[in-house]
């Protein structure tokens, strides 16, 4: 009894995984590697150096440049069909 | 005299919150009526109703946990998720709206599907394909919106403003639906996708923002700001993708 309820536990587990893999990475990891990205250096810079500025600035300024990386993804995959 | 104060977050949210639900209703719609059109309205309906009702299960039951959690922490990992949300949504409007990617097609997705339900044969009066073809079509078009209404609803603290939204626009969609049939390609999807995309990006930078104790210098109204920011970078990266699908002389490559 205990082995299919595990074999359900584990096939639900990895859906669920599944899904939040598909979900935040999917076929643009850039995307969700810059936000990572962008949440360090903000954090950095707002908790430890305490720059609210920068960090006001660098917090849209880094999505936008992440947007624009991806974008140029797109297009140079585009170009090697 | 009554006087109304409705702060930016709320706009942006019920924005937000709307645009995403429709946009993702309208494509379950699309798989709604082809298999009712094909093998039959009962068990078509009965499979919408069935999704809709677990998706609103699933809301009622993350919700009030998602609540309990400390707001800060919270606003930095949902406007993270946003962000990501935000930046695959807005890229895809982007690429589509330059011409480097297919828009979405409501007609082929209709022929595919009726295709799909015409080759699984005759359809008894209570057809087990149809309401799973239906249940699925809803259930995965609307986990979407589901994200979109327990993060964005949760952090600004109007979850249930959130959750009467995603509502709302689901009736917009059923009944513009009714009444369109099956000309949703009328629909501006991409237009709505680009907005979707650009309100949650602009969510997204806030709420890290405030997850990591940034002080934003016009508070609330900060967010209005962003919106104007993305909207003017989006125009710029559509002229950017044109320009170059022009000057090549390629279009929409693959999906």
């Amino acid at each position: 009894m205990t082995i299919p309820r595990r074999g359900l536990l584990v096939r639900a587990l990895r859906g669920f995984a599944a899904f939040w893999w598909d979900f935040l990475v999917g076929d643009t990891p850039e995307i969700f590697v810059a936000a990572l990205v962008t949440v360090a250096v903000v954090a950095l810079l707002r908790v430890m150096g305490h720059e609210n500025a920068a960090a006001v600035v660098a917090l849209p300024l880094l999505a936008i440049v992440a947007l624009t990386i991806s974008i140029r993804r797109a297009q140079r995959a585009s170009r090697g069909r | 005299m009554v006087a109304v104060t409705v702060s930016s977050s709320v706009v942006v949210v019920v924005g937000a919150v709307f645009l995403a639900t429709a946009v993702e209703m309208v494509e379950a719609l699309t798989i709604v009526l082809a298999v009712g059109h094909t093998r039959g309205w009962r068990s078509a309906l009965e499979g919408a109703s069935v999704a809709l009702v677990s998706l609103g299960v699933l809301v009622a039951m993350l919700g009030p946990a998602l609540a309990r959690v400390p707001l800060t922490p919270l606003r930095l990992v949902v406007g993270g998720v946003l962000l990501i949300f935000g930046l695959q949504w807005l890229r895809k409007a982007i690429l589509r709206s330059g011409g480097l990617k297919e828009r979405h097609d409501e007609d082929a997705k209709y022929r595919e599907v009726v295709a799909a339900m015409t080759s699984a044969g005759a359809s008894p009066r209570r057809d087990r394909i149809a309401f799973v073809m239906a249940f699925k079509g809803v259930f995965l078009e609307g986990l979407e919106a589901v994200v979109a209404v327990l993060t964005l609803g949760t952090s600004a603290h109007r979850l249930a403003l959130a959750v009467l939204v995603a509502v709302g626009a689901v009736l917009v969609v059923a009944v513009a639906g009714a009444a369109v049939a099956r000309q949703l390609t009328s629909v501006p999807e991409n237009l709505m996708k680009m907005g979707v995309g650009i309100l949650l990006v602009s969510y997204g930078t806030f709420w890290t923002g405030e997850g990591v104790h940034v002080r934003w210098p016009a508070g609330d109204v900060t967010l209005m700001g962003l919106v104007a920011l993305y909207v003017v970078v989006t125009m710029a990266l559509v002229a950017m993708v044109r320009r170059e699908v022009a000057g090549s002389g390629r279009g929409v490559p693959a999906r």
